[in-house]
């Protein structure tokens, strides 16, 4: 069981990181592509995925680039973290997005097929 | 966390959906600092204005909060934005910047903000008392804020900020609480400190160190200046993230302070010296810019004076609030400083304006906080130096 950040449901592929994600600057507002040099998602799109990472990183400004995402429609169903930090909790909150945390997110790889409840602190595979 | 039932309605949706947005995102950061309730806030202060800063991410949220009716229900006041709003073409701001800036602008306003765009509101019309409640996110504005009046704030961000607003309410953590407003660290300064670049440089030394940790100083000179003190406090909240410091015979809580048991810092000549080194990155300044945090209008004067019936070599911005402006054109500095070849520059500053693609590569300047944050987010390299050897080096 997790703490729900931003409550919401989502039924979609995992993409998973080990590294801590700075959206702005990160992740092309347009396309929802990871933009970052070096990130080990480096060119993956995560619009339409639970993106699970430990936490966020850089600049505040990255919740804006969280909203604009969904704005965009290119935004993830759903973010699942370790601890969710005051950027990443801004923009789920102000887009919408299901959000989660207090999860081992070391269960998860990427192109696993989540169920995720955000009201109840829930993730889980679906066979 | 405990909430009204006025706030649960709020919760709920019943007073809409940016009111249930904001609160959501306020009880949420509540619950991640360990909050017990939601307190009343005197006033605000919100950053991320400039266009520069917030891009068209920023620019889409606040345009459709403004769509959706946000309203701020206490006074706010607002960040520099990235341009002078008034004279930007005639300094020379690039026209689609301005476009986008000015829409940023007219979203604040729709929202009931207080459109003038300052990092020192305090000087400008939005003044706490000692012991209010508020919420500001301008890191020098907490900083002198928290530390020289006495008010309380966290280090809000932008959204938080504006949640602030339109609840008039905050979340009860962190500086709200006495007991978090007790200083970790004694900084004993045994080297003199002699000019406006001096306070900016020991801030700078001081903040890389204690990060966000509360320093307690002794020995800062007895005449020290609130102009000195918005220096010291801004270059630490750059350097490191300290949102209150503690000066023996100079701040109001610094008497209500144990510091037997601290652990303790001495600043000498050397470490000053060291700091010196370490910001000037580079020799001669295309231009020189002062006012980081925004001119008060002492400020001002000291450059009119200095600059009386001479001549620039090198083009000066000197940065304030629109009101300190006002009553320098009025007491004729404006003039004096336009005669040498300097300009006033209001509503912005050079942190958060596209100097980097006005031609300017090396930028003086005599504050620690600009000091700090030129290098990355303006690509420029630094001159740091006392107002009065950086003019001398123009003229």
């Amino acid at each position: 069981m997790g703490r729900m950040i931003s409550p919401g449901k989502a039924e979609a592929e995992a993409i998973v990181s080990e590294e801590p994600i700075g959206f702005y600057g990160g992740v092309d507002i347009e396309t929802g592509v990871v933009i970052e040099k070096g990130h080990p998602l480096e060119g993956e799109c995560v619009t339409g995925k639970v993106l699970i990472f430990p936490r966020g990183k850089g600049s505040t400004v990255g919740s804006y680039v969280i909203y604009g995402l969904e704005k965009n429609d290119v935004g993830p169903a759903a973010i699942v973290n370790e601890e969710t930090e005051t950027i990443v909790a801004t923009g789920a909150i102000l887009a919408g997005i299901p959000c989660i945390d207090q999860i081992d997110i070391s269960q998860f790889k990427s192109g696993d097929m989540l169920k995720l409840d955000a009201d109840k602190g829930r993730v889980e595979k679906i066979d | 966390m405990y909430l009204s039932k006025e706030e649960e309605a709020i919760l709920e949706g019943e007073k809409g959906t940016v009111k249930e947005k904001m609160m959501r995102l306020l009880t949420r950061l509540g619950d991640i600092y360990g909050a017990d309730k939601m307190i009343p806030v005197g006033s605000v202060q919100v950053s991320g204005v400039s266009y520069k800063s917030v891009g068209d991410p920023g620019m889409a949220f606040l345009e459709d909060m403004a769509s959706k009716g946000a309203e701020v229900s206490v006074l706010t006041f607002l960040n520099p934005a990235g341009m002078d709003l008034e004279d930007w073409k005639e300094i020379g701001f690039p026209e689609d910047f301005a476009e986008n800036q000015l829409r940023i602008m007219n979203a604040f306003k729709e929202m009931g903000i207080v459109v003038t765009s300052t990092c020192t509101p305090y000087l400008a019309g939005n003044l706490p008392r000692f012991r209010e409640h508020i919420a500001w996110s301008e890191s020098s504005a907490v900083s002198f804020a928290n530390s020289v009046i006495s008010a309380r704030t966290n280090r809000e961000g932008g959204p938080s900020a504006l949640a602030a607003a339109i609840l008039g309410k905050t979340p009860n953590y962190g500086l709200h609480l006495d007991e978090n407003r007790k200083p970790d660290v004694l900084v004993d300064v045994s080297c003199d400190i002699r000019s406006d670049a001096d306070f900016g440089a020991l801030g700078w030394h001081i903040g890389k160190l204690v990060e966000s940790d509360i320093p307690y100083f002794k020995g800062l000179p007895e005449w020290s200046t609130t102009d000195d003190l918005k220096s010291l406090g801004a270059a630490m909240a750059a350097s490191g993230a300290v949102a209150l410091y503690h000066a023996e015979n100079l701040t109001p809580e610094a008497h209500l302070q144990d510091v037997s048991d601290l652990e303790k810092i001495t600043v000498d000549e050397e470490d000053i010296k060291d700091t010196y080194a370490a910001l000037n990155t580079g020799d001669e300044p295309d231009i020189v810019i002062f006012g980081c945090p925004h001119a008060s209008l002492r400020d001002i004067k000291k450059v009119a004076d200095q600059v009386k019936g001479k001549s620039l070599k090198k083009p000066m911005w000197v940065c304030t609030s629109r009101m300190m402006k006002e009553a320098a054109d009025r007491m004729g500095y404006t003039d004096i400083i336009e005669e040498a070849g300097g300009r006033i520059v209001a509503d912005t500053c050079m942190v958060v304006s596209p100097i980097e693609s006005m031609g300017y590569g090396i930028t003086g300047c005599s504050s620690g906080k600009a000091a700090q944050y030129l290098p990355g987010f303006c690509k420029q390299s630094v001159v740091f130096d006392s107002v009065d050897s950086l003019i001398e080096e123009v003229l």
